[in-house]
């Protein structure tokens, strides 16, 4: 159910290459994280331009019953932000590994993504969790 | 100290319908099935079903049943007539409350109160203080909450829900039951006790059954379409019918006068707190509940600062997107000078400043039915 094409952190956010050989990721957050929030209504996230650190705080999401930090995955610079998620947070719910991804960034280290769970290891950080 | 969470009637029947539980005032509740915002949809249009048997049934009888609760109670007792209900405070010496209630007159000196879940024993251990010290033990309290099941069917569908499950003794149908009444019904072979009453905003009754019948009456309303629905939908309904949750509005060091419950408060009687209530009453509080909005869907949330000219003013108590108006929402507590609807404060969101409007409560009220 985890993709096994990106990485995830502890946090429940996953980072993805966005092809071999570019330094462009996208960001999102987990099929777990969106289940463990509930309904999402709002997102706070960095404007374009913005530079994140790894494991840095990067924004916010609110559900119904909780407001909850969001952190970068990975270090660079926001390119863009998932214009879809203003008007639609949902989508975040429904389709958390694909529509629903939060920004793209430029990595300034892709070197990072070694240090982060595959989503074997993902799987089983989780399963340790509940 | 790790002593296990209570588990009601219902427990496993909640399980078996996917929901996510969370403790509560010392219970495993549901806080939501197929979630919150779908949840609140079907209360606000159609019909939801709610395991509030975490609530307290606490049965009060004997001879001086009726002057006690006069004395322990905020509204007056004496004056309900059998087979009606009626919302007030318990309250502490110094006015704070200690619990907010519904109370049914069942006869003329046998009353069913419904305590909160987390304040049951608190509540309990206070009455049969005062039952002591000042009625000579002439009543007795019978906590009947762990034999038996409280199920809320509350939604614009629900009176013809009930009205299709359900004959009360009298030979009539539910829906000839007025707001705040109560009766006594069959369904599905057994007996419920229902009232017309509920914490959404919405119409519809708040029935309690034994233990043994819970399944059957809780699977009779979902076999009619209600959705079950959890803890977390019930906090948003209320918010938006700006109905107070103890702990958050109210607590032992909030008054009814300062949370703008006066018409739950007699001024006319002696009780316990009524000296601190009645000169709060001509002398005013130094602060005052109010309601606020803020534009969009990020909310404010319990604890968050008022603000006015990067002045601390107040504090927010709850606050949630509200789905029904599509705004977030929120209560709190202001000084006076800035408790008028229309005024405009700062929130201090999580070191953000965003400007909320203080507005009248309710925020939602439920449109009239023919």
């Amino acid at each position: 159910m985890n993709p096994d094409d990106r990485r995830y952190t502890e946090e429940h956010e996953w980072v993805k290459l966005e092809d071999a050989g570019s330094s462009q990721a996208l960001v999102g957050i987990t099929d777990f994280a969106q289940e463990q929030l509930g309904d999402i209504v709002y997102f706070e996230l960095p404007e374009p331009g913005a530079n994140v650190e790894q494991l840095g705080k990067m924004g916010e999401v609110e559900s119904v019953k909780s407001v909850s930090d969001l952190f970068s995955p990975v270090s660079g610079e926001v390119v863009e932000v998932n214009a879809a998620l203003a008007d639609s947070p949902e989508v975040a719910n429904n389709d958390p590994f694909g529509d629903g991804w939060l920004v793209r960034l430029a990595m300034s280290d892709p070197a990072e993504l070694d240090g982060l769970m595959t989503a074997a290891d993902y799987e089983s950080y989780i399963s340790g969790l509940s | 100290m790790t002593e296990a969470n209570l588990r009601t009637p219902l427990y496993s029947a909640h399980i078996d319908l996917g929901a996510r539980t969370m403790p509560f005032g010392g219970w495993d509740m549901p806080v939501q099935y197929s979630g919150i915002l779908a949840e609140v949809n079907a209360v606000r249009t159609r019909a939801g079903v709610f395991d509030v048997s975490h609530m307290g049934r606490l049965y009060i009888s004997g001879p001086k049943a009726t002057p006690f609760l006069d004395w322990a109670l905020t509204g007056s007792v004496q004056s309900l007539a059998v087979g009606r209900a009626r919302y007030c405070m318990i309250c502490n010496e110094d006015g704070g409350v200690i619990d907010d209630t519904i109370f049914y007159r069942l006869a003329e000196d046998r009353y069913l109160l419904i305590p909160n879940a987390g304040n049951r024993n608190a509540v309990v251990s206070w009455f049969n203080h005062w039952i002591g010290a000042k009625f000579g033990g002439e009543c007795v309290v019978d906590d009947r909450t762990e034999a038996t099941a409280l199920i809320a069917l509350q939604g614009p569908q629900a009176v013809e829900i009930m009205d299709g499950l359900c004959t009360l003794d009298s030979g009539e149908q539910p829906s000839s039951q007025r707001p705040f009444a109560w009766a006594e019904g069959k369904l599905a072979g057994e007996t419920i006790f229902m009232g017309r009453t509920g914490y959404t905003g919405e119409d519809g009754f708040e029935a309690s059954t034994t233990a043994d019948h819970a399944q059957t009456v809780w699977q009779s309303f979902l076999d009619q379409g209600a959705l079950p629905c959890g803890l977390g939908a019930r906090d948003v309904l209320r918010l938006e019918a700006g109905l107070p949750l103890h702990g958050h509005e109210i607590d032992e060091e909030t008054t009814p006068v300062e949370a703008g419950l006066e018409r739950f408060v007699r001024f006319d009687k002696e009780y316990v707190g009524a000296e601190v209530l009645q000169r709060q009453r001509e002398e005013g509080t130094e602060r005052r509940l109010v309601g606020l909005t803020v534009p969009g869907r990020s909310a404010p949330r319990q604890g968050y600062a008022i603000l006015h000219q990067g002045q601390n003013i107040g504090r927010i108590t709850s606050g949630s997107y509200s789905p029904t108006l599509d705004t977030s929402i929120g209560m709190g507590y202001v000084l006076q000078g800035f408790a008028a609807p229309g005024g405009t404060v700062d929130l201090d969101v999580r070191g953000r400043i965003i400007q909320a409007q203080i507005v009248p409560l309710p925020f939602y009220t439920r449109p009239k039915r023919k």
